[in-house]
């Protein structure tokens, strides 16, 4: 889960991190008061989860409260990468002397956190590796040894930071920021500028945090920060309803079990001629409830025009799908058609139950490929 | 042969007294595979359709002398299960589980590496070696005996390309669902290293998924290190950019992790890959059959 700049932010204060004094707003009224206690001038940020904010005009700075309110009206609303802005961070401005860079994220190949500093900062990060890979100090640290302060002494003194001032406050923001990546369960918490201000102040003036959704269950407090409202209001049916669901733009509705077969039946599905409408996958060891609420939310889709299921059970079993797709067929009001394809774990128990039950409009079909022809076929 | 599982393995279930431990354990068992224990703290003495429950991994490899075992414990036990498991001394350690936190795992990964421990997942299907044993949740009744070994970060992906394969006359040596977290036991490269060391195993197909950049360090490491023929799929083609695809591994975001970069670097070291599993099925088959 990623969190928004000012969520960020917040963990990042709670740490320990400088930041700027700021507020969240969803108002201009709000912008305007807020700017009024941080003290001008401000800096007026939309709050949403996509990158380019700056260029699309989401990030705007005010000398007073006349030009904060214009500038919050004009911010709120906005359409940036299709997140349409609803919150505001407003804070007090800060001079910027210098722009660095600084994260700690989950290195996946190496199994291991990696840090990465830099004193280029206030660009992609990306860039510096790429154009300049001595500038950006890497290092992993070893989870058996867990963070040390020579971790940090390594970084500042790897990227040639001289000035003992800031050597200090970089190698203690460096400490904080694993804490707050370890004690958030964070893949990713970025500082991206972290800046040295005229009279040498380190601070952060971005946030960037990600959170292991599978660790969720132990940060009630971080779980509930979810932004509902900049999703797809269809995504956050089915987040509501407990569904892995990603919206799409084709007609198309489909349902696989895992993940890995559910992109697969989406790709089949373009291969066989026919656009996706959605991602669904019913997980591991679904229930014919979920199933049913799998259906609530693709029917509520008014561009699908047919229905695959894709299931290979394993811990699913097919049986158990067969009776959430006839349940789904009497409690919901489904026009569309459904083409099922059943293989493994009690498939044959759930064949025979479609059989048995024979709603009109359902479609069994033997092969992964024969479906989504038929489901691609039937969409038309 | 076979790796990871085979008619050596003397499994214990952690878990097997919860619903799913059940049903699959018993499952595993009907298959073939020795199941000697199941571990329920607090449940000692009683047992499963004959497996006798411990409540400790310990009491299971020293009274039940399992060697391998396989985890179902709800998330929040997981990495525990594993930890006691790795402690009790067994060599093989196959986790279902979904969801264990990846700061867990972190540790874990380490720790069980340090051991000298095989460990498979978590959030993964299993390992199963046709004819031989079956750990996990894989449907044994898809898959036959052969030559094919099969790995993949997907496990229903898993199933039907190993049910393609089935169609088409082939058959398995083993097949092992790697998982698809961020941190998982064994990677690519550790399985794939396994069946370049297997007899038993001819020919190599890996299930790959979009996210992370394993299968291009697979790539590289078959182009260095394997003799055997190997084929690929990667699932995601169609996944638009910056959006997960369920499995936290599965996300992408701008160039690198793509399904189109992952088989451009497979392709070329002269991996072919299927643009479907049938597409992938036929590929194997056709070389197989020496077409």
């Amino acid at each position: 889960m990623d969190l928004l700049e000012y969520q960020g932010k917040q963990l990042f204060g709670a740490a320990g991190i400088p930041v700027s004094d700021g507020r969240v707003c969803t108002t201009a009224a709000e912008a305007r008061a807020a700017a009024d206690e941080v003290g001008y001038p401000v800096v007026v940020k939309a709050q949403v989860l996509t990158g380019g904010r700056g260029k699309a005009g989401g990030v705007k700075l005010a000398a007073d409260a006349d030009e904060t309110e214009r500038i919050a009206e004009g911010i709120l609303g906005l359409d940036i990468n299709g997140h349409v802005v609803r919150t505001l961070w407003v804070e007090h401005a800060s001079d910027i002397e210098r722009e660095y860079y600084l994260s700690v994220t989950f290195d996946r190949g190496a199994k291991k956190p990696l840090l990465m500093f830099t004193t280029e900062g206030g660009v992609e990060i990306e860039t510096v590796a790429e154009e300049n890979p001595d500038a950006l100090v890497r290092l992993h640290v070893d989870p058996l040894e867990g963070f040390q302060p020579h971790h940090a002494r390594a970084l500042v003194y790897g990227a040639g930071l001289t000035d003992p001032s800031e050597q200090k406050q970089v190698s203690a923001i460096v400490e904080k920021l694993y804490r707050c990546f370890e004690q958030n369960d964070a893949m990713l918490a970025e500082i991206n500028p972290l800046i040295v201000t005229p009279d040498g102040l380190v601070k952060a003036l971005d946030a960037k945090v990600t959170i292991d959704d599978s660790a969720l269950g132990r940060h009630p407090e971080l779980a509930e920060l979810r932004d509902e409202g900049a999703a797809d209001p269809l995504e956050t049916l089915a987040r509501s309803k407990g569904v892995t669901y990603v919206k799409l733009d084709g007609t198309v509705g489909i349902v696989g079990n895992g993940a890995g077969l559910s992109m697969s039946t989406v790709d089949v599905v373009v291969v066989a001629g026919g656009s996706p409408a959605n991602f669904c996958d019913l997980g591991g060891g679904a229930s014919a409830d979920s199933v049913v609420n799998a259906l609530e939310v693709i029917t509520a889709d008014p561009q699908v025009g047919s229905i695959l299921f894709n299931i290979f059970g394993g811990i699913t079993r097919g049986d158990e799908v067969a009776r959430g797709i006839l349940a789904a067929l009497e409690r919901i009001d489904i026009t569309v058609p459904i083409v099922v394809r059943l293989d493994g774990t009690h498939a044959e128990e759930g064949r025979a139950l479609l059989a048995e039950a024979a709603p009109a409009n359902l479609y069994v079909e033997p092969t992964m490929l024969d479906a989504a022809r038929r489901a691609v076929e039937l969409a038309r | 042969m076979a790796i990871i599982v085979d008619n050596d393995t003397r499994l214990v279930v952690q878990g097997l007294t919860g619903s799913e431990g059940r049903f699959h354990g018993l499952r595993n068992r009907a298959y073939g595979t020795q199941v000697v224990a199941g571990v329920t703290p607090g449940k000692a003495g009683q047992d499963v359709e004959g497996i006798p429950i411990y409540d400790t991994v310990a009491q299971a490899v020293s009274e039940g002398r399992a060697n391998t075992s396989l985890v179902f414990v709800p998330a929040r036990f997981a990495a525990d299960a594993v930890y006691e498991a790795v402690d009790a001394g067994v060599h093989t350690v196959i986790c279902i589980t979904e969801h264990v936190p990846a700061h867990d795992m972190l540790s874990l990964y380490a720790y069980v590496r340090a051991k000298g421990v095989t460990l498979v997942g978590p959030n993964c299907p299993g390992v199963l070696s046709p004819g031989k044993a079956n750990v996990g949740i894989i449907p044994g009744e898809v898959f036959r005996a052969g030559s094919i070994g099969l790995v993949s970060r997907s496990g229903t992906l898993t199933y039907q390309i190993g049910h393609e394969l089935a169609q088409a006359g082939l058959g398995n040596s083993s097949i092992v669902g790697i998982g698809g977290d961020p941190i998982v036991g064994s990677s690519f490269i550790d399985v794939l290293e396994r069946f370049e060391a297997d007899p038993e195993t001819e020919i190599a197909v890996l299930v790959g998924e979009i996210g992370g950049d394993e299968e291009e360090k697979a790539a590289k490491f078959v182009a260095e290190h394997m003799t055997k023929p190997v084929f690929a799929y990667v699932a995601g083609f169609s996944a638009p950019p910056g959006k997960t695809m369920g499995h936290a591994g599965a996300i992408i975001s701008g160039s690198s992790g793509t399904a189109q970069a992952k088989r451009e670097a497979l392709e070329a070291v002269g991996i072919k890959v299927g643009t479907t599993p049938s597409e992938v099925a036929a590929l194997v088959a056709a070389f197989a059959k020496g077409e």
